[in-house]
């Protein structure tokens, strides 16, 4: 082992050549093969993405019109024709009560974990048990509140299914608003305070505002998300084919609800409305997805 | 801190909101403790309603594969096998798809792709976890099932004399509805988060590790293998373990594809059905028992998501800080 070997006499005295042509074909080919692989894998993903895009668009324009967004829903799964109206109210009333509850309360928890909580252990639990909690499959959260609400109160409403988005939604704000608020600089704390600014004060009025933009988006990003969401949904709010207002008494529907009740029935009438209502959904759903975007990029933290 | 300690005098006082202060950062406080709160009810509140269908049943709940909740004669048998089987089934194919497309993305997005090229790539992973599942859902059975069909029948036949994988690629149903089906919708929908977790932990190899592979004369998959691989193996299994936790919980979509049959086969072409879609299809028609028995399942798959969720955050974070110490 500790011999020394005399470098092997090379034919050419000049330098190796680092041309790729110069390694050994097996290597080069590998390389190639793996790198076409990989590119490969983004393409493979683009498939289903543009298939799902164009099917939705294709078969949920034939039905769209605007007595398919504004008139009630056919109580026959058989009837063809339109209406999705009450699933529409649905979707926007739960999905905005779930904001509603979900957004401050998730903003005050970043506020624990970024501003008091910092690398204490109970803030590192909370930190990881949000994360966890993002995992928790959505119907667990809809047989949670359907034992805790509606098992109590006796009647499925809209406000059970808010409930249930508002749980699913909590984790998410939770842990992008703490992102955000861990980017504002600290100068601008350590200025307020020193101005003799009391921490609460601080974090409201001079915090916050710094974060605001990043902090909407990623609320927004939630809703997008809580917006589709349908399993949560199937045990809390129950069925309706005309539009119900109240949250508070009654059964709803949403959008997501009636696409799954739709698509799995085998007539034509049913599938059309199916279509529609995925269209619609996903219109909404990308309407919210781009005005985070439109936040973030128009009211970014400064770089200082 | 070379500076003289400042005169004490009025910054520690009672005035200016000492109070207010105390009550925020509790109010702050209670808000973080919620996230706990939820999770500890969710536990005990649904296992509490599961109660009499997990007395009922015992062991042979998660144990026995018949599940009759309307017998002609007697007493309802609620028997999980084959829904945990459909779970884990159609999770592992979903695995055996989406990881390495997510990789290869994760690579693509990491290593190869263009600087120009990174934004719109990024774009559309996000624009794939955008989309809900139950769009997925509605497409895999009126769309993607019909079509698959075909290419099923395809493989069993080719495969149709060869010993094992004439059982595991066998008579395909007539629907599309399958085990299968589900795992290739799973599959779309966990690549957006195993990427995204794949290209964090990717990006977290040091430049200085890659240059010297280079300088070796290594070609970029030779770099791939022997710098990028060995530094983010422990974050990809904890990326991959985020989306087979994904997979495991994941209702609708599946609820749709996967044929609602309860249903043991080695047969990837067969339909079967998972833990979270029988709790969707039958909690509608369901009293007393049975229902107790849906939330239930619901228990079983919250503690197995939990115990996936809780391992694979701490492989994570457990590679995350060996790349921190390194550094240092």
């Amino acid at each position: 082992m500790t011999t020394t070997v005399p470098p092997a006499e090379r034919a050419d005295a000049g330098p190796p050549s680092l041309r790729p042509s110069a390694l050994a074909p097996r290597r080069r080919i590998t390389n190639r093969v793996a790198q076409v692989l990989i590119t490969l894998a983004l393409v493979v993903a683009l498939v289903p993405l543009a298939w799902v895009t164009i099917s939705v668009l294709a078969r949920g324009f034939q039905i769209i019109s605007w007595e398919f967004l504004t008139e009630d829903i056919p109580n026959s799964y058989r009837r063809h024709g339109p209406g999705m109206a009450p699933a529409i109210v649905g979707t926007f009333l739960i999905t905005g009560a779930a904001a509603l509850m979900a957004v401050p309360l998730g903003v005050f928890g970043a506020i624990y974990l970024n501003e008091y909580g910092k690398q204490k252990p109970l803030a590192q639990v909370i930190r990881t048990m949000a994360d966890v909690m993002t995992g928790v499959p959505s119907i667990v959260m809809g047989l949670f509140i359907y034992t805790v609400v509606v098992v109590v109160t006796g009647e499925q409403t809209g406000f059970a299914g808010a409930l249930a988005l508002a749980c699913l939604m909590l984790p998410i704000v939770i842990r992008s608003s703490e992102e955000i608020l861990r980017l504002v600089p600290d100068d601008l704390r350590q200025a307020s305070l020193a101005l003799g600014a009391r921490r609460w004060r601080t974090i409201l009025t001079v915090v916050l505002p710094a974060a605001i933009s990043g902090i909407t988006s990623g609320a927004l990003l939630a809703i997008a998300r809580a917006a589709g969401e349908t399993a949560p949904l199937v045990a809390t709010i129950g069925i309706t084919f005309t539009v119900n207002p109240n949250l508070f008494s009654g059964q709803n529907t949403a959008l997501p609800a009636q696409i799954f009740r739709n698509a799995s029935q085998p007539f034509e009438g049913a599938q059309e409305r199916a279509w529609g209502a995925a269209l619609t959904l996903v219109v909404i759903v990308f309407v919210f997805t781009v005005l985070a975007r439109v936040v973030v990029s128009r009211f970014a933290i400064k770089e200082r | 801190m070379t500076q003289e300690e400042p005169t004490r005098s009025d910054l520690t006082g009672k005035g200016g909101g000492v109070r207010i202060e105390r009550l925020f950062s509790w109010w702050t406080l209670a808000t973080g403790l919620l996230v706990l709160a939820i999770l500890a009810l969710i536990l005990t509140t649904t296992t509490k309603q599961a109660w009499p269908a997990f007395q009922d049943m015992g062991l042979s709940f998660i144990t026995s594969s018949t599940w009759d909740p309307n017998p002609a004669s007697g007493n309802p048998v609620f028997g999980s096998l084959a829904f945990i089987y459909g779970t884990v089934v159609s999770s592992l194919i979903a695995l055996l798809i989406g990881v390495p497309i997510s990789i290869g993305i994760a690579l693509f997005l990491t290593e190869l792709a263009p600087r120009r090229l990174r934004g719109s790539a990024v774009m559309v992973v996000d624009m794939l976890a955008a989309i809900p599942s139950v769009v997925f859902g509605l497409w895999g059975v009126l769309v993607l099932a019909p079509l698959l069909v075909h290419v099923y029948q395809g493989i069993h036949d080719v495969f149709a004399s060869v010993p094992v994988l004439n059982s595991i690629f066998g008579e395909p149903v007539g629907t599309g509805r399958s085990f299968m089906t589900a795992g290739v919708i799973l599959a779309i929908m966990i690549i957006p988060i195993v990427t995204s977790i794949s290209r964090e932990v990717l990006s977290t190899v040091p430049q200085a590790n890659k240059d010297a592979a280079f300088a070796l004369g290594a070609t970029q998959w030779e770099m791939i293998t022997g710098a990028v691989f060995p530094h983010s193996f422990g974050g990809l299994v904890g990326a991959v373990m985020l989306g087979l936790g994904r997979a495991m919980g994941e209702t609708i979509a599946v609820s749709l594809v996967i044929g609602g049959a309860t249903n043991i086969t080695p047969n990837v072409f067969a339909g079967g059905n998972s833990m979270a879609a029988v709790i969707v299809q039958q909690f509608g028609e369901s009293t007393g028992t049975f229902t107790a028995a849906l939330i239930g399942l619901g228990v079983v798959l919250f503690g197995l998501t939990v115990v996936i969720n809780l391992a694979a955050r701490l492989v994570v974070r457990r590679a995350e800080a060996r790349v921190q110490g390194a550094a240092r």
